[in-house]
C-alpha cells in the first residue's frame, strides 16, 4: 500500500507544473493542456483521499470534474480555433486588446 | 399695544388690502397681454381703488386709541420664537395706508393716460400693483421681518420700474444703481435686525413683533441700542435717499414719470421715515442716534436744495427737491418730532406727487422733452397743468394756508422749540432755497416764451382728463391736507391728537408763547418770500428766463454736477471695486482657483499614468496576480490555524 503522502506530493508537483505552464507558455493549446494537468492533479488528490478514507464521495466528484473538463476542453478548443482564424497566431502575449 | 390703553381688535378684512392688488397683478401676469393695455390698466387701477375703499373703511372703524390686527397664519416657528404673517393697523399705519392706496390709486388713473401709447402697459401695471402690494406689506406688517419683506419688495419693484424702458442701457444702469445703493442700506438694516433679535434673545425674549419689542426693549443695554439704531438708520438712509446714500434717487428719474411720483416721491422713499417712526420706542432710547439722524437730515435737506438750484432737467429738480424734503422729515424724526415727520410725509405725498405728475404732463405734451431750457410759456397751452403745478409749487414753497406751510413750519417750529438753533437755521435757509428753485422751475416751464422747436410746438396739447383729474385732486390735497395739522394759534391740530396714542405726547405741557411761534413763522416766510423774489428777478421776467446753456461759473457747474459726488463715488468705490473684480477675474480666478482645481486633476492623472502600467492587457500577467493573491490568502489562513 502506497502511503497517502506520496499521492499528495505527486499531485502537488503535477499541479505546480500545470500552474507554471499556464503562466509562462506561449502557445494557447499548451496553456489549455496545462489547465487539464491542474484539473487532473486535483482529481488524483480526490481519488487518493477517497481510497484512504474509504468514502466514495471523492470518486463521484472526480466524475463531475472530468465531465466539466471535457466541456471546458471543447469550448476552449473552439475559442482557440476561432482566435487562430482571426489572428494567425496562438501567442497569448499578442492578445492584448483589453489594454488601455 | 402702543399706548397702554390701546384696545386690540381682530379685523379679518385687513389682509385683503394688500391681497387685492397682488391678485390683480397676478391676473395681469397671465391675461394682461391678451386683454390689452387698456383693460389691464383698468383692472390694476380698480384693484387699488378697492384697496383704498377697504382702507377707508378700516380708517373709519378704527377707534382713537385702538389697533386692528389680522393674524393670518404662523410663518416661522422655532421654540418660543414665532413670526406671523399678521397685519396691524394703528393710527400711524392707517395714515400710511391711506397715502399708499389713495395716492397710488390716483397715480394708477394717471398712468392709464400717460402710458397709453406704450407697448408694455400690461407689464407696467403688473409692476405697479406688485409695488402697492409690497408697500402695503411694509406699512401693515406687525413684525420687523414682514416689514423687511415689504422693504425688499418695494426695492425690487423700484428697480424693475426704473429700468422699465430697458432697451436703453442708461435706464438699466440707473436701475442697477438704485438697487445696489439700496442694498448697501439694507445690509445695515438687516444687521440691525439681527442684533436686535439676538440681544433680546440673550434676555430670553425671542421676538420680532413690534408690540413685544416695545414691551421689552428696555432690557437691552444703551450701548447696544445705539448700535442697533445706527444700523437701522443706515437702512433708512438708503431707502430714503439721505447722505451718503442719496445718489440713486436722481438717477431713478430714468423710470416713467408716474413711477417717479408714486415710488420716488410719495411712498417708497418715505419708508425710511416710516420705519424710524414705527420703531420710535427704540430710537428714543438711543441718545446718540437721534442727533446724528437730525444732522444728516438737515445736511441732506440743505445740500439737495442747493443742487436743485442748478438743475435743468425738470425731473432732476423734483428729484433733488424730494431728497431735500426727505431731509426735513429726517430732521423732524431726529429731534423726536415723529408726528411732525409723518405729517410732512403726508402733505409731501400730495404736493410732490402733484408736481411729478404735472411734470409728466408737460413731458407728455412736449414729446418726451425734459430740458427746461427748451420749455417756457406753457401756461396758456396747458392751463389745468399750470394751475395745479402752481398750487403744488406754492405748497412746497410753504405759502401760508397750503399744506407745505403747515407741515414744514411745524418741523421748523419743533426744531426751534428743541433749541436746535443750528438745525433750525439750516431748515430756514433750505426753505428759502426751496422757494427759489421751485419758482425758477415754474417760470422756466410755464412763463416766458416757448423755446421748443417747431415740430414739438405743433404737438403741444393739454393732457387728457385721465391725467388732469388726478392732478386736480392732488392739487386740492396739496392745500387742504395740511389743514389737519394747523398750529394752536389757528384752529389746532387734529393730527397730533390722532397720532398721540402711537408716539405718546407730553410736549404740550410747556408751551412756548404764541408770539414766539408767530415770529418764527414770520422769519420763515420772509426767507421764502426772498427766495421767490430772487427767482422772479432772475427767471420770471420775460426773456431773461433762459439760463446759460454751457459754462457758467464754477459754483454753478459744481451744483449742476451735484458737488461731483457721483464722480467721487465712481473714483473711490466703483472703479476700485471694478478694478479688484477685474484682477480677480483675470489673475486670481485662472491662477489660484483654476490652478488649484487643475492641480488636483493633474496630480490624480499623474498617479494614474504610473498605475496604469500594471494593466498590460496580457492575461498571463493577470494570472500571476491571481496566483499571488491566492497564495497570500492561503498563507494567511494557514497562519491563523
Amino acid at each position: 500500500m502506497v502511503p497517502l503522502d506520496y499521492y499528495l506530493v505527486l499531485s502537488a508537483i503535477i499541479f505546480a507544473i500545470g500552474v507554471v505552464g499556464v503562466l509562462i507558455r506561449r502557445n494557447l493549446i499548451v496553456v489549455l493542456m496545462s489547465i487539464e494537468l491542474m484539473l487532473n492533479a486535483v482529481n488524483l488528490t480526490f481519488v487518493a483521499f477517497s481510497n484512504s478514507l474509504g468514502s466514495m464521495d471523492g470518486q463521484v466528484i472526480v466524475f463531475f470534474v472530468m465531465a466539466v473538463a471535457a466541456a471546458e476542453a471543447v469550448v476552449g478548443l473552439a475559442i482557440i480555433i476561432s482566435v487562430f482564424r482571426h489572428r494567425q497566431s496562438l501567442d497569448p502575449q499578442e492578445m492584448q486588446l483589453l489594454k488601455w | 399695544m402702543v399706548a397702554s390703553t390701546a384696545t386690540v381688535a381682530a379685523l379679518d378684512v385687513l389682509r385683503w388690502i394688500p391681497l387685492i392688488p397682488l391678485s390683480a397683478g397676478l391676473f395681469n401676469v397671465f391675461f394682461g397681454r391678451r386683454l390689452g393695455g387698456k383693460t389691464a390698466g383698468a383692472i390694476a387701477t380698480a384693484a387699488v381703488g378697492v384697496s383704498f375703499g377697504v382702507a377707508l373703511y378700516v380708517f373709519w372703524r378704527l377707534p382713537a386709541t385702538g389697533v386692528f390686527r389680522d393674524l393670518w397664519y404662523t410663518w416661522i416657528e422655532s421654540g418660543s420664537f414665532q413670526v406671523n404673517i399678521a397685519f396691524q393697523v394703528d393710527a400711524l399705519s392707517a395714515v400710511m395706508l391711506l397715502v399708499v392706496t389713495g395716492i397710488g390709486f390716483l397715480i394708477h388713473i394717471y398712468s392709464m393716460g400717460y402710458m397709453a401709447h406704450d407697448d408694455g402697459v400690461a407689464r407696467f401695471f403688473i409692476y405697479l400693483n406688485l409695488f402697492i402690494f409690497f408697500m402695503l406689506l411694509l406699512v401693515m406688517a406687525d413684525n420687523l421681518l414682514l416689514l423687511f419683506v415689504g422693504w425688499e419688495g418695494v426695492g425690487l419693484c423700484s428697480y424693475l420700474l426704473i429700468g422699465f424702458w430697458y432697451q436703453d442701457p442708461k435706464n438699466v444702469i440707473a436701475g442697477n444703481k438704485a438697487f445696489i445703493v439700496n442694498r448697501i442700506g439694507d445690509f445695515g438694516f438687516i444687521l440691525g435686525i439681527f442684533l436686535l433679535v439676538t440681544e433680546l434673545g440673550r434676555q430670553g425674549i425671542w421676538t420680532l413683533d413690534f408690540t413685544e419689542l416695545q414691551k421689552h426693549v428696555q432690557l437691552i443695554t444703551p450701548a447696544k441700542i445705539t448700535l442697533i439704531t445706527l444700523l437701522l438708520s443706515v437702512g433708512a438712509a438708503g431707502k430714503s435717499a439721505q447722505i451718503p446714500l442719496f445718489v440713486w434717487l436722481p438717477d431713478a428719474m430714468a423710470g416713467p414719470t408716474p413711477v417717479s411720483a408714486l415710488i420716488h416721491a410719495a411712498t417708497m422713499v418715505t419708508a425710511g421715515v416710516y420705519m424710524v417712526a414705527r420703531l420710535h420706542f427704540l430710537f428714543i432710547l438711543a441718545p446718540y442716534t437721534l442727533p446724528i439722524i437730525a444732522v444728516v437730515g438737515a445736511a441732506t435737506a440743505f445740500f439737495a436744495a442747493t443742487v436743485a438750484l442748478a438743475q435743468n432737467d425738470i425731473k432732476k429738480v423734483l428729484a433733488y427737491s424730494t431728497v431735500s424734503q426727505l431731509g426735513y422729515m429726517f430732521l423732524a424724526v431726529g429731534i423726536g418730532a415723529f408726528s411732525a415727520a409723518i405729517f410732512h410725509l403726508f402733505t409731501h405725498a400730495f404736493f410732490k406727487a402733484c408736481l411729478f405728475l404735472g411734470s409728466g404732463s408737460v413731458i407728455h405734451a412736449l414729446q418726451g422733452e425734459q430740458d427746461m431750457r427748451k420749455m417756457g410759456g406753457l401756461k396758456s397751452a396747458m392751463p389745468q397743468t399750470y394751475w395745479t403745478y402752481l398750487i403744488a409749487t406754492l405748497a412746497i414753497a410753504g405759502i401760508p394756508f397750503t399744506a407745505g406751510f403747515f407741515s414744514k413750519d411745524l418741523i421748523l417750529w419743533k426744531a426751534f422749540e428743541d433749541e436746535s438753533y443750528g438745525l433750525w437755521s439750516i431748515g430756514i435757509i433750505t426753505a428759502g432755497l426751496t422757494a427759489f428753485y421751485m419758482f425758477r422751475q415754474l417760470f422756466m416751464v410755464f412763463h416766458g416764451s416757448l423755446r421748443a422747436d417747431d415740430h414739438t410746438k405743433a404737438h403741444i396739447h393739454e393732457s387728457p382728463p385721465l391725467m388732469t383729474v388726478p392732478l386736480v385732486i392732488l392739487a386740492v390735497g396739496s392745500i387742504f391736507s395740511g389743514w389737519l395739522g394747523a398750529p394752536e394759534y389757528l384752529w389746532g391740530s387734529v393730527w397730533d391728537q390722532w397720532l398721540q396714542p402711537v408716539f405718546g405726547g407730553g410736549h404740550s405741557a410747556e408751551h412756548a408763547p404764541v408770539t414766539t411761534e408767530l415770529l418764527v413763522t414770520a422769519v420763515t416766510l420772509a426767507v421764502v418770500a426772498l427766495g421767490i423774489y430772487l427767482a422772479y428777478a432772475r427767471y420770471g421776467r420775460a426773456e431773461a428766463a433762459v439760463p446759460a446753456t454751457a459754462g457758467g461759473t464754477g459754483l454753478y457747474r459744481l451744483l449742476l454736477d451735484s458737488y461731483h459726488i457721483d464722480d467721487a463715488y465712481d473714483r473711490l468705490v466703483v472703479r476700485p471695486f471694478t478694478a479688484a473684480s477685474d484682477w480677480l477675474a483675470r489673475v486670481f480666478d485662472p491662477g489660484v482657483i483654476d490652478g488649484f482645481i487643475n492641480g488636483v486633476a493633474k496630480l490624480i492623472r499623474g498617479f494614474s499614468l504610473i498605475w496604469r502600467e500594471t494593466q498590460t492587457g496580457n492575461i498571463q500577467h493577470y494570472l500571476i496576480g491571481f496566483l499571488a493573491g491566492t497564495l497570500a490568502l492561503l498563507f494567511y489562513y494557514l497562519r491563523q490555524q
